[in-house]
């Protein structure tokens, strides 16, 4: 892949406890990330969007009021949006769209529409051979990637909670996150937590709110001739690997691929990221990420995160917007962690700000540990 | 064959492929696919070998014996026909698939990580009965 592409526009919808329609709050989304890259809704010809509707990409764009030469809802939960800037890139490379619109947007807190045990259609595998012991869907299958992690490794739930802990540090640091005015986390107030589907509390899960964002991607060439300064997509990858609890092994994880193929295009290595986005749906998930991933080795992930090279004014931040533990998660938080990288690589991130960032890692994990997608971002060069 | 009966909430749909295997629970016997082409053994049952892509299937009995890949105590159910505690578990089976399950009757103790397992069944409302696990007693 030569053809360079890049984000131009990104911004969140309304956060938090919004009482707002999904579509209300993708419109704001879209047209916030339109207006941050000085597009008009009528340059819009590609849209990615998913959790809207069956035909999600076909719904927003009915309510946009566009009829769009390139669309893709392709249903990888929160790794999608990390997808569709692969997608996207292909399509605008290939000459099939040339402003695109990848978005999200989510009511469920105000809706009350998530549910713990989560949904599995009746007519799939997982129906008939694992729904009847009850699992939690998808906090149970994290639970025994957790549980696995603990045993091989020698750790405690004490190192689940530090990612907890990280992610409320940030949040403290930006306006937005639901978590922003809660005070610091300690570790004991984690493992107090009412536990849920052991060794995971609450506490290790991430947040259920309203929310949404919206990136806008075009070619680098055009890009250099708009509002602000281009973050250049530098790589991608992905790997798709289950959606049952039994059929691959809990560890590792597909970001290993993911996360080798996104490197390999970039032609970058986890030594040369200055910002790192993770998908944190429950706090194992920061730890498998971060050791597929390649920013250290089997078993240091917990003491990595311990460090203070992750916390604001380290070397590795990490999760810098508060995260999906603290900040937002609607669901398909994917779509945020691009919204935060590029804000990071374009200085927009006021008091959280990491000092100079060259290249940024957004990775997305869907389902139970199911789909994962790797993007690599970095200021024009 | 146990008295324990599960949630009258859980009703598995068997399809054209996984009928032998529902039926095969009444007996309390574990049904495991192999291959007759490449001799892979496959959990759940499916319409090709996931190794070969061959589509010529036996069905072998499993021989109930396992050990723990991991396991999760659930405190929240999914819906309220599950009564909590209870413990969800990977097995990873003697022949070779793992499959998702449920263990009774362990203590905190016994239950870790590669823990040896034996099969054990827990009756559904509909006569078909789901196969769970037991920590094998140490000898």
């Amino acid at each position: 892949m030569t053809a360079l592409t890049a984000i131009v526009g990104a911004a969140e919808s309304d956060l938090g406890v919004t009482n707002a329609s999904i579509l209300t709050l993708q419109s704001q989304a879209i047209t916030r990330a339109l207006a941050d890259a000085g597009l008009k809704i009528s340059d819009v010809d590609g849209l990615a969007t998913s959790g809207v509707s069956r035909f999600s990409a076909t719904q927003v764009a009915d309510y946009l009021g566009i009829q769009p030469s390139w669309c893709d809802s392709t249903f990888a939960g929160g790794s999608a949006y990390e997808m569709y800037v692969a997608r996207a890139s292909q399509a605008i490379a290939a000459g099939q769209a040339s402003t695109i619109v990848i978005s999200f947007a989510s009511n469920q807190r105000s809706a009350r529409s998530r549910s713990l045990g989560g949904v599995v259609e009746s007519h799939t595998p997982e129906a008939q051979f694992e729904s009847p012991y009850g699992p939690l869907y998808p906090l149970s299958y994290y639970a025994m990637a957790a549980q696995r992690y603990l045993h091989d490794y020698s750790l405690t739930r004490a190192d689940l909670a530090q990612v907890a802990v990280l992610a409320r540090e940030w949040a403290l640091l930006n306006p937005k996150a639901y978590r922003h005015d809660a005070g610091p986390l300690t570790i004991d107030e984690v493992l107090a937590a009412p536990m849920i589907s052991s060794p995971l509390t609450s506490a290790d899960c991430c947040l259920v709110t309203d929310g949404g964002g919206a990136v806008v991607v075009t070619s680098l060439e055009r890009a250099r001739d708009l509002a602000k300064a281009p973050v250049q997509i530098l790589g991608y990858g992905e790997s798709t690997t289950n959606t049952s609890m039994s059929q691959v092994p809990l560890l590792p994880t597909g970001a290993a691929a993911s996360g080798k193929a996104a490197f390999a295009r970039a032609g970058l290595t986890p030594a040369d990221v200055d910002v790192i986005a993770l998908y944190d749906s429950f706090t194992i998930t920061v730890l498998l990420s971060l050791e597929a991933l390649g920013f250290c080795g089997p078993g240091e992930a917990a003491a990595l995160v311990a460090s203070d090279r992750v916390r604001p004014g380290g070397d590795l931040p990490l999760n810098t917007s508060g995260g999906g533990l603290a900040y937002c998660h609607p669901g398909q938080y994917g779509v945020l962690l691009l919204v935060e990288a590029v804000r990071q690589l374009r200085g927009e991130a006021g008091a959280r700000q990491v000092p100079n960032p060259k290249v940024a890692l957004a990775h997305g994990t869907g389902g139970i540990l199911s789909t994962h997608a790797t993007v690599l971002l970095g200021v024009d060069r | 064959m146990t008295d324990r009966v599960a949630p009258l909430s859980v009703h598995p749909i068997p399809d054209e492929i996984t009928g032998p295997w529902w039926e095969a629970t009444r007996e309390s016997c574990l049904l495991l696919q192999r291959c007759v082409g490449c001799s892979h053994v496959q959990h759940y049952p499916r319409a090709m070998c996931t190794k070969c892509a061959g589509t010529d299937l036996e069905w072998i009995e499993a021989q109930g014996i396992g050990t723990i890949d991991s396991f999760t105590i659930v405190q929240r159910p999914p819906s309220p026909a599950f009564e909590v505690p209870y413990v969800i578990a990977r097995v990873c089976l003697a022949e070779g698939p793992t499959m998702l399950t449920k263990i009774i009757d362990a203590t905190d103790e016994e239950l870790v990580c590669d823990a040896t397992v034996s099969l054990d069944w827990e009756m559904l409302s509909d006569g078909h009965q789901l196969p769970i696990f037991r920590i094998t007693n140490p000898q």
